[in-house]
């Protein structure tokens, strides 16, 4: 087991979202989070990172796994800045995150933004905002994803990409959860169906 | 250690990349401080003592510009997870953020204060010493405003706010500032008032961090 939810019930506003939501998860497997918008997607991937308090049950993690060394996030803000480079944006997040420096070049390359590497961010497309978003993944490896919506604003060969980011982590031992309107990625190996 | 730097150095690119502007608000102190001769006058002892004064009062006001958009920007384009997913704690992100502001701004506007100073009619000599000292009180202004912007970080059109969360903390290192100031411009730039100065500016580097992330984690979830 790497990630487990015991019970959880999670609240917004003082409106509860959800109840009685178990789950676990172990190296290697993928869980996808389905739901009506609203339905508390992004709330139960922002609990499991920590910066949402349980409204009852809990979130465990297996020994040694914590979200400042362990955790991705792809969420709705792609976290970029406008006069930064594109590569500069990789560089920052290799620091930041605890990755290698020597893996910015590779990382650009897989997410097919290496030809835009000295140009400032703000003339990026909103697909390719989040191309650059999905680096982060590649440029700092850590064991968790937690995707919301990652496809958003990806073209046909961008979705094609992410689909095969998740198949590789997964295969390598990585756990990805990830919460989807579409078919992307493996063959799940949970699905969470909220509201 | 490594997570520090690339924070810093981001936001120091950042400070001097086109449309974030660390230009507006070394700008606005000079054109500030240039006003001053055309609202009192052109008479050099009036401006010799309150030339300096003024130059503070000035370097607070340009500090609080930059400090609105500082973690506002990061929690609305989603900055701010990716630095709670950092393994350097956010005490220390925060005070590198800071710290890259001192150098993209705090330290230009100290360098800028120093013809300034010569303008408004201060000793040529002490021109050196009003702009350290400036350097030193940006240094609080900064650290101090840190909190307020991180306080307000999720308040649209926070401006006003901060001001008046983070002015009371700018009186003490404006108090021993322009005291400094003023003896520097006498011959004597280094006693109490600068010690005193170095003193509210360690205790904003200190208190000043930990203050913002505390309320950058509460802005957080």
């Amino acid at each position: 087991m790497i990630l487990a939810l015991h019970d959880l019930a999670l609240a917004r506003g003082g409106r509860v979202l959800f109840e009685n939501l178990n789950l676990r998860v172990a190296a290697g497997e993928f869980g996808v989070i389905r739901g009506r918008n609203g339905a508390g997607k992004t709330s139960l991937l922002r609990a499991i990172a920590g910066w949402l308090r349980p409204h009852a049950g809990r979130i465990a993690f297996a020994d040694g796994v914590d979200a400042s060394s362990s955790l991705h996030v792809i969420g709705h803000g792609d976290g970029l800045k406008g006069g930064l480079g594109v590569g500069a944006h990789v560089a920052y997040w290799a620091g930041l995150l605890g990755g290698e420096r020597a893996s910015v070049a590779r990382a650009l390359d897989q997410v097919g933004l290496a030809a835009l590497a000295d140009l400032p961010a703000r003339i990026l497309s909103r697909g390719q905002a989040r191309r650059l978003a999905l680096a982060r993944l590649i440029v700092a490896p850590r064991p968790i994803w937690l995707l919301d919506e990652p496809a958003a604003g990806l073209d046909g060969d961008g979705k094609a990409l992410l689909d095969a980011m998740i198949g590789a982590h997964c295969a390598a031992g990585g756990v990805a959860l990830a919460a989807l309107h579409e078919a992307l990625g493996p063959n799940p190996d949970h699905v969470v169906q909220l509201g | 250690m490594s997570a520090i730097l690339a924070l810093f150095r981001r936001d120091l690119a950042l400070a001097w990349s086109a449309g974030s502007g660390a230009a507006a608000p070394v700008g606005f102190f000079l054109g500030a401080a240039m006003l001053l001769p055309l609202s009192v006058g052109a008479e050099r002892t009036l401006l010799g003592a309150i030339g300096a004064p003024i130059l503070w009062i000035a370097a607070a006001l340009a500090s609080l510009m930059v400090l609105e958009r500082l973690f506002q920007a990061d929690l609305e384009e989603g900055g701010l997870d990716q630095m709670l997913l950092s393994p350097a704690p956010l005490e220390a992100l925060a005070a590198a953020k800071a710290a890259a502001l001192w150098v993209g701004v705090g330290l230009p506007i100290a360098a800028a204060a120093a013809p300034a100073a010569i303008a408004l009619q201060a000793p040529p000599a002490a021109a050196g010493a009003i702009a350290l000292g400036l350097a030193i009180g940006e240094a609080a202004f900064l650290f101090a405003g840190l909190v307020g912007a991180a306080a307000a970080a999720s308040v649209k059109r926070a401006g006003v706010l901060i001001a008046l969360l983070v002015l009371p903390f700018f009186a003490p290192p404006i108090l021993f500032g322009a005291a400094a100031a003023a003896a520097a411009a006498e011959g004597a730039p280094f006693g109490p008032a600068f010690l005193l100065l170095c003193g509210t500016t360690l205790f904003a580097l200190a208190l000043g961090p930990i203050a913002a992330a505390a309320a950058l984690r509460l802005q957080a979830t």
